[in-house]
């Protein structure tokens, strides 16, 4: 929380970024959810040649989408998915976004259904640092990735890689492929069993098959 | 025609003389209505700006809106004022002429070329008035089908619109799916609401109040109908601002004077402006065609033309869409554009949708706003891409 976080952040995000790009096959139709000001978006269509489509909450950043010519719609997740039809999309990616959801399982769903496979990353609040700060200072965490406090979050519905792992099994999701990601954005060593991953990844990626 | 006299209202001219390139379509080439009738003959009046390249994928069709005309970035013959789009439409605007073919035709019903009610009627030789059957959005677009033809273009590259514009633009998709390479329909909705037919009906009423409308042969009669249509105007007038940009401009302000004169002057800045509205709407506009044109949106609902599903309107349409609206609109309010929008991802459609932040209410898209300026040349310019387009049209 120094003046170099800003620039940490940034480039965190973008290598959460390249990670999910390059898990996307060249040529899909992809709908980012929560596209933001359309980073991904961009990227997937550049650099995967998809046809990339996205839903923004935020005016401001549907419009800077627009503007940049991409394919982006004023809307909101909790309520606007069930307007797309079912397998209308290879991938749905929500990213860095779950934990601000209503209802995040109700989004999970809808994105397996309209999708051949659901991509999700969110931050792990079983990250050790997290822990600790509860642990030792009994107060809500604040991270560099997770920088708000309690009264002014808009991330609601926090989970853990466990919990994720354990949603996937109560909605019947195959987990495909899941990675964490150290505070550089680094997947974390794979073999390491999960419940280390649920210590040391303070982000995951999640690659989800309806079964 | 000896009503005619070329001292009266520019619009009556314009009407039957228009000052516009006009496309007549004889006794054998009628257009079929939707209600039923036939009109033959028939003419479409339309202005050109730009110049369309040589395979003939550079035009953009753009809709006018209930009163609008086709003199969009030119000065009107009537008002003598600049074109109603001229901030989207010329040399390196959003809608830029020097890479664009833009075509803007008179709708069908109106009161500037093309036929309408203020049109002779072919069978007595005097204005049509009410004998002009009642046209629907999908006539209009037919008409505008049938320019297109004329002019020799197959697939329009762009058809955009705000309003009554906009139902045009999605009418054109449901009927024309193949000629329609991207589409923006602005300020708009899939069909009228039950508050907006309304309104309307009080514009209607308003009308055939008047005296001088004369069960809507004031033409032959040599009346004006005037007091009427001011004051459909000045009502309409008010739902196309919003409360704040009301109170914003005029607020209680009194008109010339520091004290209510205890009368029914025009005290207040807002009455004032009012009046001003209904004056110069009807030095421009043919009551009768208010009558036709404001029908024709009420009976647009394009659901129900699809069997009651919007997405069956666009199913397997490849049209790329930009969909837009504007916070402060409570005529055609974003949850109309919003239904637009589920529709289009329902069918599986590209579609890109801003709601733009203003204060400005439903004329919000006649104005300089630069979100709706920086969304058109975005969507224009990928589109652009999309088709890859030679975006140089030859020179002439």
């Amino acid at each position: 929380m120094t003046s170099i976080s800003s620039h940490d952040d940034q480039f965190n995000a973008r290598v959460d970024l390249h990670h999910l790009a390059e898990m996307v096959a060249e040529g899909s139709r992809v709908l980012d959810v929560g596209c933001g000001d359309g980073t991904l978006l961009r990227l997937l269509a550049e650099k995967r040649g998809a046809d990339a489509r996205g839903i923004e909450i935020s005016q401001k950043g549907v419009n800077e989408c627009v503007t940049k010519g991409l394919s982006v719609i004023q809307g909101d997740a909790d309520s606007d998915l069930i307007f797309y039809p079912d397998q209308s999309f290879d991938y749905v990616i929500l990213s860095q976004t779950l934990q601000a959801m209503n209802r995040p399982r109700e989004v999970v769903e809808h994105m397996l259904r309209i999708g051949r496979y659901a991509i999700v990353s969110f931050p792990n609040f079983g990250h050790w640092r997290i822990r600790f700060q509860l642990l030792f200072s009994g107060r809500m965490p604040v991270t560099k990735n997770l920088s708000y406090s309690w009264y002014e979050t808009p991330n609601i519905h926090f989970c853990t890689i466990d919990d994720f792992t354990s949603l996937c099994k109560d909605i019947d999701a195959k987990i495909d492929h899941a990675v964490a990601l150290d505070r550089f954005g680094i997947p974390v060593r794979t073999d390491l069993p999960r419940t280390l991953w649920n210590f040391f990844g303070e982000q995951a990626v999640f690659v989800l098959s309806p079964r | 025609m000896t009503h005619h006299a070329a001292s009266e209202i520019g619009q009556r001219n314009e009407a039957t003389h228009p000052s516009s390139a006009v496309v007549q379509f004889d006794a054998d080439a009628p257009l079929q209505l939707e209600g039923g009738g036939r009109l033959a003959p028939w003419s479409v009046a339309y202005q050109t700006y730009g110049a369309l390249n040589a395979d003939r994928s550079n035009a953009i069709l753009i809709c006018h809106a209930l009163t609008g005309d086709q003199h969009v970035a030119n000065v009107n013959p009537v008002t003598g004022k600049g074109g109603w789009w001229e901030t989207m439409v010329g040399p390196g605007k959003p809608f830029d002429t020097n890479r664009f073919f833009v075509i803007c035709s008179n709708v069908l019903g109106s009161c500037l070329g093309t036929t309408g009610p203020a049109s002779i009627n072919p069978a007595n030789g005097r204005p049509y008035a009410l004998d002009f059957p009642v046209v629907t959005i999908r006539d209009m677009v037919n008409a505008q089908a049938r320019l297109m033809d004329h002019l020799g273009i197959e697939t329009i590259f762009c058809v955009a619109g705000g309003s009554m514009g906009g139902m045009q633009v999605l009418e054109w998709v449901a009927s024309f799916p193949h000629r329609v390479f991207s589409a923006m329909p602005i300020a708009t909705a899939a069909k009228h609401s039950a508050q907006n037919i309304a309104f309307h009906e009080v514009g209607r009423q308003a009308v055939m109040a008047d005296p001088e409308w004369r069960k809507g042969r004031y033409l032959d009669e040599g009346t004006r109908s005037e007091k009427g249509l001011a004051v459909a105007r000045m009502a309409a007038h008010i739902t196309y601002l919003s409360e704040q940009a009301l109170h914003r401009k005029f607020g209680r302000n009194f008109q010339d004077r520091m004290a209510p004169t205890f009368s029914f002057d025009a005290d207040f800045e807002v009455e004032s402006y009012l009046r001003y509205q209904g004056r110069a709407f009807v030095e421009r506009f043919d009551a009768n065609s208010y009558l036709f044109l404001t029908r024709a949106m009420d009976y647009f609902d394009l659901a129900k033309d699809h069997g009651g599903s919007l997405a069956h309107a666009f199913a397997g349409t490849k049209t790329r869409f930009c969909v837009v609206s504007f916070t402060s609109d409570w005529l055609f309010p974003t949850k109309d554009s919003r239904a637009i929008v589920h529709a289009l991802n329902a069918a599986g459609a590209s579609v890109s949708f801003v709601e733009i932040e203003t204060d400005k209410g439903h004329d919000a898209f006649l104005l300089e706003l630069p979100d709706l300026f920086n969304t058109t040349r975005g969507f224009i310019d990928s589109a652009a891409r999309a088709k890859e387009l030679s975006v140089k049209a030859e020179a002439r």
